[in-house]
């Protein structure tokens, strides 16, 4: 006996103890997908067989049931169920989860049950329990299908039970195994001559049978075997009505369309079954024109429509098409509930100043990974929101009708003819721009859950990262009070380990460890860039406004921003920022940077100079009090040491009992002289990159990566196409803009690295800071382990701003060499990989919130932890 | 960094005797974080002068005692400990010359008690508030002050003053009482302290400043300061202070509140605004209330206290206020019935959030400001298209009113953190849009006094449905 049951469902056993349900399950179902109520009880009590602690046992049954449904997994429950009292609390827990509810009756007689308890050596139970289960069982058979359940199935012998194969059947709506390429077409609303237009703009070649009609009357087919996903509403309103049906129904037949269906078809339905509606928002046309058909074609119409399914999940559950859209958790499965989404959307009761009702926007949470199309609410434009589009343009009120090409993601669209039909309320927006971007609805809206809590980011380059909890409260502060606006917020940089303590005696970096970090790791080649001692700036800057409302969804007016590696701008002053902007883009305007890299954006890492300009706050408070401090206190340490040693009655008295130790005066001195000195080379280090800035002309920008343009994220080039490409289209003639001076090492070449380490002394002998090694390529791994996309080495005496004015001195560089990398180089790795993955998920167009969890995240990495206590 | 003392009568080397340091042996002692240094730069008939200088590890304040390459310091590389003389050097003081700070002299005990004419220099002295607070605190002592600044870097002059001064003092004192002056001014100027201020710096303070400090004028201020203005150490030392003298004084301590602080505080602004904000929610029937930007439950607390609200949540995007909030409130001692009454939680203004849904009310008080304008559209939808209570209460200053603020200079903004601030119109045009875009009602309210041209200090927009 075969018994079909939907892939998804929730299979109920009903039999009395002794019916042999548990066998049978093990028999036809995985251990996991059976859940008995003994083992439940086990779970509870340390024993299968304890009847007192029953209620708490069917709380935890319940519970892993609705949990494994909620995820999609079938679910058989082996209890005895013979109580409608039982069986109620389970058909609710499948309609929640929009899953079938199947009922196995093992309709045995009692005589068999009693043998087989009697015969049981695990556990035996009583005789009477026995009767009682038979007789509730024989009760209850006739109104299970009254009580909810979808499919009753009744093994009235042993034989029966015996001869059960299940059948698994997948749900109408599935159609994973379909890949395309689709055609996608949203509401037609009877313009058929539009909707020939568009298939034939698509290829499609439509010929009419000769002699035919109904769903036989046009023949379709495409060169590449292209199929067409109709999204439904295909009547009312319009002039054609009659016309579409034949064609859709025509191409549904022949296999070369899928078609869901909208609620002015099932409407149109319900009319035909007799039902009283209401001849209202164009069914009278529908009506109208349908008078004329013969009776065969209203009954093959009633049939197509009746035969629709809610939604389709497609290409391996990476499409899902239906009329109103679908939220994630009903994907896939079939419930009353679930064709009332597909049909009508979610509306939050209330009606608004037209009366229509309002329309709960689902699309703005939907946080799915499956793309959704779908039509249903009329747009000006197709509008993307999350992972979803509407493509209902609104052809029948005049808009145009559109097809979304899948996988291609393009639009193809056809105006239409004309306005067949006046709409309740105008849908085509009003001329103001930044209006227009408001009316695209919530697709740029933030939600909490998208950044707080523990998360895991996957990446391209490192596969998931972990983001705690407790870094996520310390950025959710950061991000929410001083960051720029998110939409700008498309990269964060990651933070930059040093090479490893040098082996030099005195020394804290060397670029021998550095080129040997890479060497050894399988890089033959480094680009070592001089590191401007400034701040890091990340600047994007569009071609103009209009490029950064549409492309970023900045609605400021502003075409560019400068911000720093927190998502601060980095200028208070915005007109500062302006005119910083402007003159990036007008030097790539004039190196023909737009057209040469056929974008009208771009994204640049940069430094910006001078320190003092960003660390005004950092240089008063901190830097130069310690210099000033340090100056005057030290030269009167040595002024009154001096004083001393010149003091002829000093004695050195080692016998004397004393509290201190006896000190050399003369020690001392050239202690406090050294110390004195070493100030005065941490002020000339901190000078150095200070100087006033009264406007834009003392500012310097260097930028030292391409991170993106339109459509690519350039970490598939090397540094030296980057180097090259700056001073190429950035650093030509605007004195603002300044190229990084570089070299390549090749570090298996001992007069290359020679030449390598020759060049940073150099620079930093002068007091620069130092220089950054970068391997050749921007991302490189050896083996499966990524490696450092930079690694510092900076200076002696920059050092001092770092380690403090007197970290040279013997006694504290010898504990300073004492420090360790590993931290630091995975967090760099970490957050290299997130901001990769930022730009990356950014150029491919994907959802606000999809870049944001990526750029959040390298804040959160970066933020101190907060213990999590409320 | 340094501190150097001397004596001129003679014989000006009895100063030796006093110090219990010979001044032909220059000496080293071991302190906790370093060492300190005592040597003579001039030890003749006439004239003797001491020198404590500070030599501190500049690598153990950063990296703590472990010395490992790991964090466990409190300070950074880069700090100004070590050239400055703050409650380090004050801790080198009483352990070097701790005997004669107890006025005992071995050698020359009638010396120990008498007024001798003495002069002190104290090097880089960080002074918080400006120099002017130096002779406050010293010349009442009496000695004869002379102070010099210092600019921060004399390449930038731009860059201004630098908080450090030398200070000489010069007067005729016991040794004793000067260094206990100076052993306790010092962290009061510096307003700082480097080790954990606990219930036995009430005992320092007092002993130190036994007989001299219940008369200064400035004893407010030096026992707030002295004791890091912990609220309870304070009170306590001041009822100490004042059990042992006859003195009655009952005038407030001083808790010197920011500048802008103040500005509102004379006003009393806040508690108006509160009561304002509690009145209006009775008068639209709330009963679920959530306070967003709650900060440290001001409200919160106000609401808990009338019955009428039977849930009262807080929202806060700062942890560490919430968890503050959380302790004001007394969270955990509620007895159960109120505990289910009050919630707080992490959220954020400008993500949109379910948790903010369901409530009679929501009440923004005094929190867009802090917000940039150009998120403030997140901030609306937010709050009055995703959550949607019944009734929204915002409030934030009114710019026109600054004129009332004399330390506000013109432009200026109340609080530094606020983004902005608006005019009566900036307000009721943003509010009429908001409501009309969202579809809800706006009236406006005006909290404080009331000028007839500038209107009141805060204004208030109430939306309903």
């Amino acid at each position: 006996m075969k018994l079909t049951v939907p892939e998804l469902s929730l299979i109920v056993l009903i039999g009395s103890s002794g019916s042999g349900k548990s066998t049978f399950a093990k028999k036809h179902f995985r251990p996991t997908e059976v859940i008995s109520s003994d083992f439940c009880r086990g779970l509870v009590s340390d024993d299968e067989n304890e009847q007192t602690v029953t209620e708490t046992a069917f709380d935890v049954l319940h519970y892993i049931v609705s949990k494994r449904l909620k995820l999609g997994k079938l679910t058989v429950v082996d209890a005895t169920n013979v109580q409608e009292s039982a069986r109620k609390p389970l058909i609710e827990i499948a309609r929640d989860n929009n899953c079938f509810p199947v009922a196995v009756v093992f309709n045995l007689s009692e005589r068999i049950c009693q043998d087989r308890n009697k015969n049981r050596t695990d556990r035996q139970v009583g005789e009477h329990v026995i009767r009682k289960h038979t007789q509730q069982l024989k009760k209850s058979i006739k109104g299970l299908q009254r009580e909810g359940f979808r499919y009753v199935y009744v093994l009235n012998s042993p034989e029966e039970v015996e001869e059960v194969v299940f059948e698994r059947q997948p749900l109408w709506n599935n159609k994973k195994d379909e890949h395309g390429p689709f055609d996608i077409i949203g509401d037609v609303h009877g313009c058929y001559d539009e909707l020939k237009m568009l298939l034939e703009k698509l290829d499609y070649s439509i010929e009419e049978v000769e002699g035919g009609d109904g769903s036989g009357k046009y023949r379709v087919t495409h060169p590449e075997g292209r199929k067409v996903l109709f999204l439904g509403d295909l009547v009312d309103r319009g002039p054609k009505i009659t016309e579409v049906l034949k064609l859709v129904m025509s191409m549904v037949k022949s296999g070369i369309a899928l078609c869901v269906p909208g609620n002015h078809d099932v409407k149109l339905l319900k009319k035909l079954n007799g039902r009283d509606v209401q001849i209202t928002h164009g069914l009278d046309r529908t009506l109208e024109q349908l008078e004329g058909e013969s009776p065969e074609f209203i009954e093959e119409v009633k049939v197509f429509i009746d035969g629709l399914v809610s939604h389709y999940v497609l290409d391996d559950g990476k499409l899902v098409v239906a009329h109103a859209g679908m939220k994630e958790e009903f994907q896939g499965r079939g419930s009353g509930r679930v064709r009332e989404f597909a049909l009508y959307g979610e509306t939050t009761g209330e009606t608004d100043e037209y009366g229509l009702p309002v329309r709960y926007d689902w699309a703005s949470d939907y946080r799915g990974r499956a793309m959704v199309v779908y039509g249903h609410t009329p747009q000006a434009e197709a509008l993307k929101v999350n992972n979803t589009i509407n493509i209902d343009t609104g052809c029948v009120f005049g808009g145009k009708l559109t097809a979304y090409r899948y996988p291609e993601r393009e639009f193809v669209d056809v105006k239409a003819l004309k306005t067949y039909y006046e709409p309740a309320k105008p849908f085509l927006p009003e001329q103001d721009k930044a209006e227009s971007f408001e009316t695209r609805g919530d697709n740029d809206i933030l939600d909490i859950n998208d950044v707080l809590g523990k998360r895991f980011i996957g990446t391209r380059l490192m596969s998931n990262i972990t983001i705690h909890e407790e870094n996520s409260i310390a950025a959710l502060e950061v991000m929410s009070r001083f960051a720029a606006d998110p939409h700008w917020l498309i990269y964060l940089p990651p933070t930059m380990s040093p090479s490893e303590t040098s082996k030099k005696e005195g020394m804290l970096e060397h670029p021998a460890e550095a080129f040997e970090y890479f060497r050894i790791r399988g890089v033959d080649k480094v680009v070592c860039e001089q590191k401007h001692m400034g701040s890091r700036a990340v600047v994007i800057v569009c071609k103009d406004s209009q490029v950064a409302e549409k492309r970023f969804g900045v609605l400021d007016g502003t075409s560019g921003i400068c911000y720093t590696r927190t998502g601060r701008h980095f200028f208070d002053d915005m007109e500062l920022e302006a005119a910083l902007i402007d003159r990036v883009r007008r030097a790539l305007d004039k190196s023909g940077f737009w057209s040469d890299f056929n974008t009208d954006w771009v994204c640049l890492d940069c430094e910006l100079m001078p320190w003092s300009a960003k660390a005004q706050k950092l240089l008063k408070e901190q830097y130069s009090a310690v210099g000033i401090s340090g100056r005057i206190a030290l030269d009167e340490a040595v002024k009154l040491l001096k004083q001393t040693s010149l003091n002829k009655a000093v004695v050195f008295d080692v016998n004397k009992e004393t509290s201190g130790k006896n000190a050399d005066i003369n020690e001392l001195l050239q202690r406090f002289t050294e110390r004195a000195e070493m100030i005065y080379k941490y002020v000339d280090a901190y000078r150095k990159y200070c100087w006033p800035v009264s406007s834009i002309d003392d500012l310097k920008l260097a930028p030292f990566h391409i991170l993106a343009t339109e459509g690519k994220v350039h970490s598939d080039k090397n540094h030296i196409w980057h180097m090259d490409s700056i001073a190429k289209y950035c650093a030509q003639d605007d004195s603002l803009i300044i190229a990084t001076e570089h070299i390549l090492v090749d570090v298996t070449d001992e007069e290359s690295v020679a030449k390598g380490i020759k060049w940073w002394e150099d620079l930093t002998a002068s007091g620069g800071e130092g220089m950054v090694v970068k391997p050749y390529d921007f991302v490189v791994k050896n083996g499966k382990e990524l490696l450092q996309p930079a690694v510092k080495c900076r200076g002696r005496e920059y050092l001092r701003i770092i380690y403090g004015p007197e970290y040279t001195m013997d006694e504290n560089i010898q504990r300073l060499r004492n420090r360790a990398v590993g931290k630091k180089r995975s967090l760099a790795l970490r957050e290299f990989s997130l901001g990769m993955e930022a730009l990356e998920r950014f150029v491919r167009n994907e959802p606000l919130y999809r870049v944001h969890e990526c750029v959040f995240g390298v804040l959160a990495l970066e933020s101190e932890p907060v213990d999590p206590r409320l | 960094m340094i501190l150097s003392i001397t004596y001129t009568q003679p014989p000006a080397t009895d100063l030796g005797y006093l110090l219990h340091k010979n001044p032909s042996r220059p000496q080293t002692f071991t302190l906790n974080h370093g060492k300190a240094h005592i040597f003579y730069p001039e030890a003749t008939e006439e004239r003797c002068t001491v020198a404590l200088l500070l030599d501190i590890d500049p690598i153990d304040l950063a990296r703590g005692k472990k010395g490992s390459s790991g964090d466990g310091g409190l300070f950074d590389y880069v700090n100004d400990r070590p050239y400055v003389a703050s409650s380090f050097l004050s801790v080198a003081i009483s352990r070097v010359f701790g005997t004669a700070m107890s006025g005992k002299s071995k050698e020359k005990p009638e010396l120990a008690e008498m007024e001798l004419p003495l002069q002190a220099k104290i090097m880089m002295l960080p002074c918080k508030g400006g120099e002017e607070i130096i002779y406050r605190l010293f010349e009442p002592l009496g000695y004869k002050v002379s102070v010099e600044g210092y600019m921060l870097d004399e390449k930038f002059p731009e860059w201004g003053k630098s908080k450090y001064y030398t200070v000489s003092l010069e007067g005729k004192v016991r040794l004793r009482d000067l260094l206990n002056h100076i052993y306790v001014l010092i962290p009061v100027l510096d307003s700082e302290k480097h080790y954990w201020v606990g219930e036995d710096e009430i005992d320092k303070l007092l002993s130190h400043g036994d007989r001299w400090l219940i008369n200064h004028p400035e004893k407010e201020l030096i026992t707030g300061r002295y004791l890091i203005r912990k609220k309870r150490l304070v009170n306590e030392a001041f009822k100490r202070l004042l059990e042992a003298s006859d003195v009655a004084d009952d005038e407030d301590e001083e808790n010197e509140p920011s500048q802008n602080d103040q500005t509102e505080r004379k006003l009393n602004l806040n508690q108006q605004r509160l009561g304002t904000v509690v009145a209006v929610l009775k008068s639209v029937n709330a009963k679920r209330v959530i306070d967003i930007g709650c900060g440290e439950g001001n409200l919160l607390s106000l609401l808990m206290k009338d019955k009428t609200f039977e849930q009262i949540t807080g929202v806060d995007v700062s942890y560490s206020v919430l968890e503050r909030a959380k302790d004001k409130l007394k969270i955990d001692r509620l007895p159960e019935m109120q505990r289910k009454r009050i919630n707080l939680f992490q959220g954020s203004l400008v993500y949109r959030d379910k948790r903010f849904s369901g409530y009679d009310a929501a009440t923004v008080i005094e929190v867009i400001e802090h917000l940039d304008e150009n998120r403030l559209k997140a901030f609306e939808k937010v709050l009055f298209k995703f959550a949607r209570p019944q009734t929204v209460i915002v409030s934030t200053p009114n710019k026109e009113y600054n004129l009332h603020y004399q330390n506000l200079f013109e432009g200026d903004l109340r609080h530094r953190d606020h983004r902005f601030e608006w005019t009566r119109k900036e307000f009721e045009t943003w509010a009429v849009k908001v409501a009309e875009s969202y579809g809800y009602n706006v009236r406006f309210l005006q909290i404080g006094e009331v000028d007839d041209e500038f209107g009141s200090p805060t204004q208030m927009g109430v939306f309903t449905l």
